[in-house]
């Protein structure tokens, strides 16, 4: 097996060997990746494979068993991390008795970012109109929104979204999508969970997980060729008849792009 | 820890509770109505006298444990507390900034009580009014400060519900109201008198009955004041940004 984050220099995140245990069980086992700077990254799996532990776990809020998860060099959960990453948890989490832009204001003041970046964030997450509304008020999509829009305050180096599309309506998912891009056009690096399999082909490369462990770790063209399909959903049964993994170095694929 | 982040988590636990009038009421007006019924239960006795000083100490103290706890409870479950954990804020900023919103409606949660004991139910108080309000101040900081130890300390929502008995029960058990703490068997009056609560209804005992001293009261009172701080420093130590 190739453990392809030694091929990966300039990673914004390199996980090796590891490990998370809960409620007695191994959730992640011997896990190894590498997340390149500046791409999108999908984590693709069903629910239950260890997407949200894992990405906890690169956040730094995660009790981890073993293993060593480094991001933009420095050990996950470093204090000085806590400036240059966003993390968007799978429940929108904002205060519902505040207003979008309450929240936002309050979230502005603790990530230290300037006072324009309110604004910039509500428009960059099309929140405008909804701008004054409480929190709680707003439809599921729309609270989805603000926690993304918390998440790009103070415009951090990594961004972890945690199915930060799901339950949106076709037109803002694209549109959502569409904000990643352009976000990873700036710099930015964004690992994206998500179980919706059509949306992967909008990364650049994909993590495919299953059970805790990785059935894929290659680019999005990569995943396709290796199981000769043109449809991700059937590569991931194609890799699971399979039985080994597809997981191939940053720069062997980065060649092909 | 900055002054910055401990004083915008402050204005906005202050913002959040504004939003919700009702609560704001309950708040500031259920420790009275309490006072209010133990006063009416007690209406054709003398009985309100010797205990309604501590019942000053009581229902402000227990209202603002369970807020408290419950507020910071709510931060767990919608993920804030995660979030904020995950970004540049101190743990001391966030059990501080509550610790100060918390406070501030203590004080005006107090002021009411204190008033509706005296004036509208007729505690006789021989001592200083002022003293009082100090002593029952730091009491109803005392449940804050005990309700965000107990949310921090707790790991899980249902922990956080538990903490309520264990903090709370054993210390209105031990705190002279049921019987003078000095009648309880031994082992239990050493531990009452390590309890916070019993120096808080020692305290506005004292007053009411003008017993001790001012220098007495004083020293009760920071005695109340050093768990509170300690309360706060334990639990900014002991709240979690890693969890299972």
């Amino acid at each position: 097996m190739v453990n392809n984050s030694d091929a990966a220099p300039g990673a914004a995140v390199i996980v090796e060997n590891l490990t998370v245990v809960r409620g007695g069980t191994p959730v992640l086992d011997q896990l190894s990746l590498a997340v390149p700077r500046g791409r999108i990254v999908g984590l693709l799996g069903p629910s239950g494979s260890g997407k949200t532990t894992l990405m906890r776990a690169i956040v730094g809020v995660q009790v981890v068993k073993s293993g060593t998860i480094e991001v933009l060099g420095l050990p996950a959960g470093s204090r000085a991390l806590r400036t240059r990453m966003g993390y968007v948890t799978q429940q929108a989490s904002v205060y519902d008795d505040l207003t979008v832009r309450q929240n936002l204001a309050y979230f502005r003041r603790i990530v230290g970012a300037p006072a324009s970046d309110v604004d910039r964030v509500i428009e960059r997450t099309d929140l405008d109109t909804v701008a004054g509304r409480l929190a709680g008020s707003l439809s599921g999509g729309q609270r989805s929104r603000v926690s993304l829009a918390a998440a790009l305050l103070g415009a951090p180096e990594v961004l972890v979204l945690d199915e930060p599309t799901v339950g949106l309506d076709p037109v803002l998912r694209v549109e959502l999508w569409g904000l990643f891009r352009s976000l990873a056009d700036d710099g930015a690096t964004l690992l994206i969970s998500s179980h919706v399999m059509d949306e992967a082909k909008r990364c650049d490369r994909l993590l495919l997980m299953r059970d805790g462990r990785l059935l894929a770790d290659d680019s999005v063209r990569g995943v396709l060729e290796v199981t000769g399909t043109d449809d991700v959903e059937q590569a991931f049964l194609r890799l699971i008849e399979r039985g080994e993994p597809d997981l191939r170095s940053t720069n062997e694929t980065e060649a092909q792009r | 820890m900055t002054p910055m982040r401990t004083l915008a988590t402050a204005g906005r636990v202050l913002t959040q509770i504004r939003h919700d009038p009702r609560t704001v009421g309950l708040l500031l007006v259920v420790p009275s109505l309490l006072i209010g019924l133990v006063a009416w239960i007690f209406t054709d006795t003398d009985v309100f006298s010797d205990i309604g000083p501590a019942m000053i100490a009581l229902f402000p103290f227990i209202v603002m444990f369970l807020v408290t706890s419950i507020s910071t409870l709510r931060e767990r479950r919608s993920g804030t507390l995660e979030r904020l954990l995950s970004m540049p804020m101190g743990k001391g900023d966030f059990i501080l900034g509550y610790a100060l919103a918390f406070g501030l409606l203590a004080i005006f949660q107090t002021a009411i009580a204190v008033s509706f004991a005296v004036w509208v139910c007729g505690l006789e108080i021989e001592g200083s009014l002022w003293l009082l309000f100090a002593v029952a101040v730091a009491d109803a900081l005392l449940g804050t400060a005990l309700g965000l130890l107990a949310s921090a300390f707790a790991r899980s929502e249902f922990q956080v519900v538990q903490f309520m008995p264990v903090l709370v029960f054993p210390q209105i058990l031990l705190g002279g109201i049921f019987i003078p703490r000095d009648q309880l068997p031994e082992a239990l009056e050493i531990v009452s008198e390590w309890l916070p609560l019993s120096f808080a209804i020692d305290a506005l005992q004292a007053v009411a009955g003008d017993t001790e001293s001012t220098e007495w009261i004083v020293a009760k009172l920071l005695v109340i004041a050093a768990w509170i701080v300690g309360s706060i420093v334990l639990g900014s130590i002991t709240l979690r940004r890693r969890t299972p």
